[in-house]
């Protein structure tokens, strides 16, 4: 095949679009898997009606097999058949626009992972993403997920209530305080690898996963992004007993929807971040002679990555809310800049061999 | 720089984005406009082949400046600014005069009509290793101050806030 | 790119470095310090700047360049570098008392003064638009606080509020200006800005003419001079005083440096902006001052009008080998007389209630306080120009490179408009000696006497003998490479 830019463009809307529907399909199941996963901790079931294979037993009431496997497309229809309606005096375009400004920035970061080695001999790109061409992948990460606050912020403003109003600003506060935290745990793993492009970060990571260098960074970062998720235990903008659910509460049918929707892919691709900052992306046993693989390992640590953050909202109570912001600002961040320096100290003294680290390169 | 139509996409774009924030009359709406200002021109970076300053502008002014801008209407709940005063007529003239006579400078030097010398800046490296270098080699003492005049502005911010708690609590 | 690691000589930036490092240990020393005794580290702050002072005057006769050239250090920069800090230094003494008195005694107040001196010290020896910039910043950041420092006193606010918002304004037209002349350019290096302004036609011109509207804002130029008066009159005063002198000093010596040493070309183009807005600032300075009530205010007025006169030294400046050696001489005087000006005003405060202080509370003051009386004469002469005072040789100095620079105009103007300046500034005498009034004047803390002192005596002696002073402010040029 010849790379021009009309293939390359070309190529970059064929996975995009590949993955995006992997994406789409897998947070339809992460919704099931949290319901699934949360009812077990709490010692219940969960939904089994939709869509079983039921095996009867003698005696007993039948073993429903798969139970609830079609229950996120019951969901979706529900959703989409509800009445889609407004309350008075909300401004009109912000609160239609909000809800697709929390799902486009879920989806765009999607963009700059890699999914594995290069997959087509004739690639121009060493690596399988959707755009492999951005040298700057970490930082289009911090992009995307800074004006990720916005579809919050906004759905909040123009409901035109009071609830809603107050869950937007507390979003916005919450990820103002805890991105700082989180940029800062980023740095570490650009700085052992020397670059900021991600396929870099995880070739760095060839036998040594960056948790096992990074331990604090990786805490953080874990916590950090509970916090951009917004998620329990920092799930205090749709806080059911005092904003009885927050900023979207004014909103129904498919627009509520896609808020979640925008929550449970940016669970999936979070997490897919997480594993390739520090835990080795790809990475996995026989990847360099089946490629393929890495999709398969990359998708078992986005796997792992979301049973953490449903076991976590299982287990922890809700912050209040000076304790998010102390615990942000006077725990996390000083933490975060005292490991960036030690970082940065550590490297140094290996590079000048005065120490020495396991540390890549 | 990129096709001539990426280019003509995006100004029109900014330039409607930055006329809209001007005469919009709703805060919030303001400020949506100044985010997507912001983005276009870092998609205009993104072209000049600039991705490290690309992010850059994103995260800084979009992602925290403009939140900032919006977490305070909202907390402030000053959404609706007042009318114009009553000699806008005139400023608003003024104005207009004034951004055509530099918009017209400016078109003639940099097409080579004008009186001057337009300097075309060679390709620039703009990778995040040339910006580090240039930032620690030949702008360090900028830098520096800047991170003097960041400490002087917290500094500010807390005298601000110590202040208030004190009479709060007396 | 290779990383070359740039030849740094600190040397340059030594009393920066000393006035910096100082005031960060003071904030930590500051910790031990306890709340109700914050008058230590207002004491302990003269420290860094002795340190600084001490390294500044080893720094006279050097010509040398940092960074690229980016600062300068020539006896100009030392020249200002040791103007702003005795500046530095009579401020404080003037703040420790007034500032515990008026009950905010935080010792944040002196870190942000020390941390504005460095912006100010910066300015003199930028030699890069960006370092001009940044400088600004450095310096105007720290005063906007220090403005609205007395946070119950609504006037403060509204000073600090003001300053702030006009500030901020302000630098945006410099950084506009700085960016259209890196446009036409392609550098902000003064040097290179010098090479290449020539040819760079309208864009050029436009960038000049934003640079001297940023420039006009800070130093406090008509018709760019409306925030002045509420931002003197609801400061703290001895914020007041400080940003009077300080700020302005700066304000101008970045002008100069740009005008001079990278627009000297053009001079044709802005010679006669500059002399207009002169021209305007004496009149409106000195006309608006006449029907002023209260001190403050007066003296708000005043130092708009000054900073008229020390314009018109540098409008001469490109065709007057002297004009750069007047600004600077009258600078000094300007500064000695100003900052005992407002000691003066400080003495007379009351510091209970919120009562603004009128020229009426001087009624009868040479019966009262004869001493004080005297001294605050000698000032007011000082700043109308009566002779044997400072202020009279430094317009002296002034009018002649003018005369020099075939401004014959702009001296007319200065020189009747200095006869107006007599009306308001011998208001005040008169109401000190020739009316009975009560006084009601608190008791004057040492601080307050020895900054009047010192600036009493270095008026007389700047009036008396002057040649000395003058020749020293005469060989402070400017270099424009190290």
């Amino acid at each position: 095949m010849d790379w021009t830019l009309g293939t390359i463009a070309l190529r970059a809307l064929g996975v995009g679009f590949l993955m995006s529907f992997v994406v789409i399909t897998g947070f339809a199941y992460t919704t099931l898997l949290e319901r699934k996963l949360l009812a077990r901790l709490q010692g219940r079931v969960g939904p089994e009606r939709a869509g079983y294979i039921p095996l009867p037993r003698k005696g007993k009431k039948e073993r429903k097999l798969l139970g609830g496997v079609l229950q996120p497309a019951a969901d979706a229809v529900k959703l989409f058949f509800k009445e889609d309606r407004a309350p008075d005096m909300v401004d009109t375009v912000i609160y239609n626009i909000a809800p697709m400004l929390t799902v486009i920035p879920a989806v765009l970061i999607l963009a700059v992972i890699p999914w594995a080695p290069t997959l087509l001999k004739s690639s121009p790109y060493p690596y399988f993403a959707i755009a492999p061409g951005l040298q700057v992948g970490v930082l289009f990460i911090l992009a995307v997920a800074s004006i990720a606050v916005y579809g919050v912020a906004l759905a909040g403003w123009a409901s035109n209530s009071k609830y809603a109003i107050l869950g937007g600003i507390r979003a916005t506060a919450q990820m103002i305080s805890y991105e700082l935290a989180l940029s800062l745990t980023v740095l570490p793993s650009v700085m052992l690898a020397g670059s900021m492009n991600l396929n870099d970060i995880v070739v760095a990571q060839e036998g040594l996963w960056f948790f096992l260098i990074q331990p604090v960074a990786t805490l953080i970062f874990i916590i950090g992004v509970f916090a951009e998720l917004q998620r329990a235990p920092f799930d205090l903008l749709e806080a059911e007993q005092e904003l009885s659910s927050g900023y979207n509460v004014e909103y129904g049918s498919m627009r509520f929807g896609m808020f979640f929707m925008a929550e449970y892919m940016k669970m999936i691709s979070f997490s897919a971040i997480a594993a390739v900052l520090f835990f080795g992306g790809y990475r996995g046993p026989f990847v360099d002679q089946v490629p393929l693989l890495g999709i398969l390992y990359l998708f078992g640590k986005i796997f792992l990555g979301l049973c953490l953050m449903i076991w976590v909202r299982a287990s922890m109570p809700r912050l209040r809310y000076d304790q998010l912001m102390n615990f942000g600002w006077k725990i996390l961040l000083p933490l975060a800049v005292l490991n960036f320096v030690v970082t940065a100290i550590g490297i140094v003294l290996h590079s000048e061999g005065i120490l020495n680290l396991p540390l890549p390169g | 720089m990129g096709h001539p139509i990426v280019f003509l996409i995006l100004a029109t774009v900014a330039v409607f984005a930055a006329i809209g924030m001007l005469t919009s009359r709703n805060a919030v709406h303001s400020a949506l406009y100044l985010v997507l200002n912001f983005c276009t021109v870092a998609v205009f970076y993104l072209v000049l082949n600039a991705p490290f300053i690309s992010m850059v502008q994103i995260t800084v002014y979009a992602g925290a400046i403009v939140v900032l801008f919006l977490f305070v209407i909202m907390l402030l709940g000053a959404d609706q600014l007042p009318k114009a005063s009553s000699n806008g007529g005139l400023q608003y003239i003024l104005a207009i005069f004034a951004t055509a006579g530099l918009a017209t400078a400016l078109i003639l030097q940099l097409s080579g009509f004008g009186d001057g010398t337009a300097k075309p800046e060679s390709a620039l490296d703009a990778s995040p290793e040339a910006i580090g270098t240039l930032l620690f080699q030949d702008y360090v003492f900028p830098f520096e101050i800047t991170s003097l005049i960041l400490l002087v502005a917290m500094m500010s911010l807390i005298v601000f806030k110590a202040q208030k708690r004190k009479k709060q609590d007396g | 790119m290779q990383f070359v690691e740039p030849t740094l000589n600190l040397s340059v930036i030594l009393p920066i470095i000393i006035l910096t490092f100082s005031t960060l240990l003071l904030m930590f020393v500051d910790f031990w310090v306890p709340d109700e005794r914050k008058d230590i580290t207002g004491w302990l702050s003269l420290f860094p700047l002795g340190g600084a002072l001490t390294a500044t005057f080893f720094q006279w006769d050097t010509i040398k360049g940092a960074f690229n050239s980016s600062v300068l250090q020539d006896n100009f920069s030392t020249y200002l570098s040791i103007l702003y800090l005795i500046t530095g230094m009579l401020s404080v003494l003037i703040s420790i008392g007034y500032i515990r008195k008026r009950g905010h005694g935080r010792s944040e107040y002196y870190f942000l003064m020390l941390f504005s001196l460095v912006g100010m010290m910066l300015m003199g020896m930028a030699n890069d638009l960006l370092i001009v910039f940044l400088a600004l910043e450095l310096l105007s950041i720290p005063l906007y606080i220090m403005s609205g420092f007395d946070r119950t006193d609504l006037n403060s606010e509204e000073s600090a509020l003001k300053y702030f918002l006009l500030g901020a304004f302000s630098s945006g037209f410099l950084v506009f200006g700085i960016a259209l002349i890196y446009g036409a350019v392609g550098s902000t290096a003064l040097p290179d800005i010098a090479e290449g302004i020539a040819t760079s036609g309208t864009v050029g011109l436009a960038g000049i003419a934003m640079l001297l509207v940023g420039f006009m804002f800070k130093v406090g130029t008509v018709p760019f001079h409306m925030w002045t008066p509420d931002v003197y009159q609801g400061a703290p005063t001895s914020v007041t005083a400080f940003m009077s002198v300080g700020a302005k000093v700066a304000g101008f010596a970045a002008l100069m440096r740009v005008l001079i040493s990278s627009m000297g070309s053009m001079d044709e183009k802005w010679i006669p902006a500059l002399a207009v807005i002169a021209a305007a600032t004496m009149i409106v300075g000195n006309i608006a001052a006449l029907t002023q009530t209260n001190i403050k205010r007066l003296l708000a007025y005043s130092s708009i009008a000054h900073a008229g006169y020390i314009l018109m030294a540098v409008t001469a400046s490109t065709k007057s080998d002297d004009g750069v050696g007047a600004a600077l001489f009258y600078m000094m005087t300007y500064m000695f007389t100003n900052l005992g000006a407002f000691a003066a005003v400080m003495a007379m405060e009351r510091f209970s209630g919120n009562k603004q202080l009128d020229l009426d509370d001087y009624k009868g003051m040479g019966k009262h306080n004869f001493a004080f009386a005297i001294v605050m004469m000698l000032l007011m002469f000082s700043l109308t120009g009566i002779p044997l005072t400072g202020g009279f040789v430094g317009k002296f100095y002034v009018f002649k490179t003018a005369l020099e620079a075939d401004l014959v105009w702009l001296v007319i103007i200065a020189a009747l408009t200095s006869v107006v300046s007599a009306f308001y500034y011998m208001r005040v005498v008169f109401n000190m000696f020739m009316f009975d009034g009560e006084i009601d004047m608190p008791t004057v803390p040492n601080a307050l006497k020895l900054v009047m002192a010192v600036a009493a005596i270095a008026t007389l002696v700047l009036g008396v003998l002057p040649a000395d002073w003058y020749t020293i402010a005469q060989n402070a040029l400017m270099t424009t490479g190290g």
